[in-house]
């Protein structure tokens, strides 16, 4: 199972292996000493695994088709979610929607660890935890635009935003031109991870008819 | 110098890695374990964060994400009286034990 | 009650306690404008040790030109930096 089969290997695996193990153990002394059952490890990651990012493109996707809606969303994305049919737990942190325009184009990081909105999008993907995207995004993001293929205008303004503390951030990105006559079924598969954490646009409408 | 967790605008050449890491079961049960005992009680956000923060550069930069959860995990949970190091290293023993 | 209100300018404070704190050093000592009061919420600054968080503290989104963050940067004046910053970490200019 282990990938790496060096005798004395410093490497990822090893790491790996010690610490699955260390979490199996912790996992049976917190069973065995009643702090939790079984089922409620199991049903919190079910809950866990329940969010993707197709939940948030359809959101974003039913605000590119309705204005009003889109404003809702903006003004209290928390009531416009529920409104259809995403009720966050009260424990995660708050959400703050913020749109990308043809003259702003807002892109998130957690720069101290790996905030990201979660309750929506599920896990974050591994390169947004990732040092080099933490450390380079804030100083230099045109540069990192252009790493993700994404060129922009120097007249639209960048704006990072760097979620530090109790908001959550969801890029709502713009609206692809010859986009006119789409389904919103098929809008929310332009809206992919990357254009909802603003590193990316949403694609072009070629994209999915192509396929 | 900034501390370990700290990394805005640190020197950093490397390329963004776009690669996709496939979740392993156990990294699945570390954040479904996180999440219950934060419902329990027994954990908030920021107390898995400060314990992360506690690593030193080294261990920081060396681990995988889930793997830091899971050591941060250990300190809070001893650090509560939740279990002791010792029970937890002696369950370890058992297991890759039970394993070979 | 928030100190600070949409618009106003303000510092960050520069400090590195070896305890838990949510301010990126890369802001500290930089000056921003209120961009929004976010609310107010318990201090993470004593959550992270079991504390209750009291007395809660107003949180801002501070918005910074990229220029006055980075003396180097690269891209157009125009573009900015948010971050989300609680009230005891702020100064008048």
């Amino acid at each position: 199972m282990a990938e790496n089969g060096h005798e004395n290997g410093h490497g990822h695996g090893d790491n790996a292996e010690y610490y699955s193990l260390k979490a199996e153990a912790i996992q049976a002394l917190l069973i065995e000493k009643g702090v939790c059952t079984l089922d409620d490890i199991l049903t919190m990651a079910d809950r866990i695994d329940s969010r993707s990012p197709e939940d948030g493109a359809k959101v974003l996707a039913h605000a590119w088709v309705d204005p009003e809606y889109k404003q809702r969303l903006l003004a209290d994305a928390e009531s416009a979610l529920l409104e259809l049919g995403y009720d966050l737990p009260e424990t995660a942190p708050k959400l703050t929607v913020l749109e990308n325009t043809d003259d702003v184009h807002n892109m998130a990081v957690c720069t101290l660890c790996s905030c990201y909105p979660r309750a929506i999008l599920g896990r974050p993907p591994a390169w947004y935890k990732g040092l080099a995207y933490r450390s380079k995004v804030v100083v230099d993001p045109r540069g990192v635009l252009q790493e993700f293929g994404t060129e922009l205008d120097a007249a639209v303004q960048v704006r990072v935003i760097d979620s530090s503390a109790d908001f959550r951030y969801l890029i709502l990105p713009k609206r692809p031109a010859g986009t006119e006559g789409m389904s919103e079924e098929d809008l929310a598969k332009l809206i992919t991870q990357e254009s909802m954490i603003g590193v990316a646009q949403a694609l072009s409408p070629d994209s999915v008819t192509a396929s | 110098m900034p501390k370990v967790h700290d990394r805005g605008g640190w020197p950093n050449e490397d390329p963004i890695d776009h690669s996709e890491h496939e979740m392993e079961e156990w990294e699945r049960l570390v954040d479904a374990l996180n999440g219950v005992l934060g419902e329990k009680g027994l954990k908030n956000t920021d107390q898995l964060r400060r314990a992360i923060e506690s690593l030193d550069l080294k261990t920081y930069e060396s681990l995988a994400y889930y793997e830091k959860w899971t050591a941060a995990m250990e300190i809070l949970l001893v650090e509560q009286g939740v279990m002791t190091t010792a029970e937890i290293d002696a369950k370890m023993a058992a297991l890759k034990e039970g394993q070979a | 009650m928030a100190k600070y209100q949409r618009g106003d300018r303000v510092r960050i404070r520069v400090g590195v306690p070896p305890t838990h704190f949510r301010t990126p050093e890369y802001v500290q000592g930089k000056r921003g404008r209120v961009e929004t009061l976010c609310g107010v919420f318990p201090n993470p600054e004593s959550l992270a040790y079991g504390g209750d968080g009291l007395p809660a503290q107003p949180l801002y989104t501070i918005e910074f030109s990229q220029t006055e963050l980075w003396a180097n940067y690269k891209g157009p004046t125009t573009d900015t930096l948010l971050i989300d910053i609680y009230e005891h970490w702020l100064e008048n200019i």
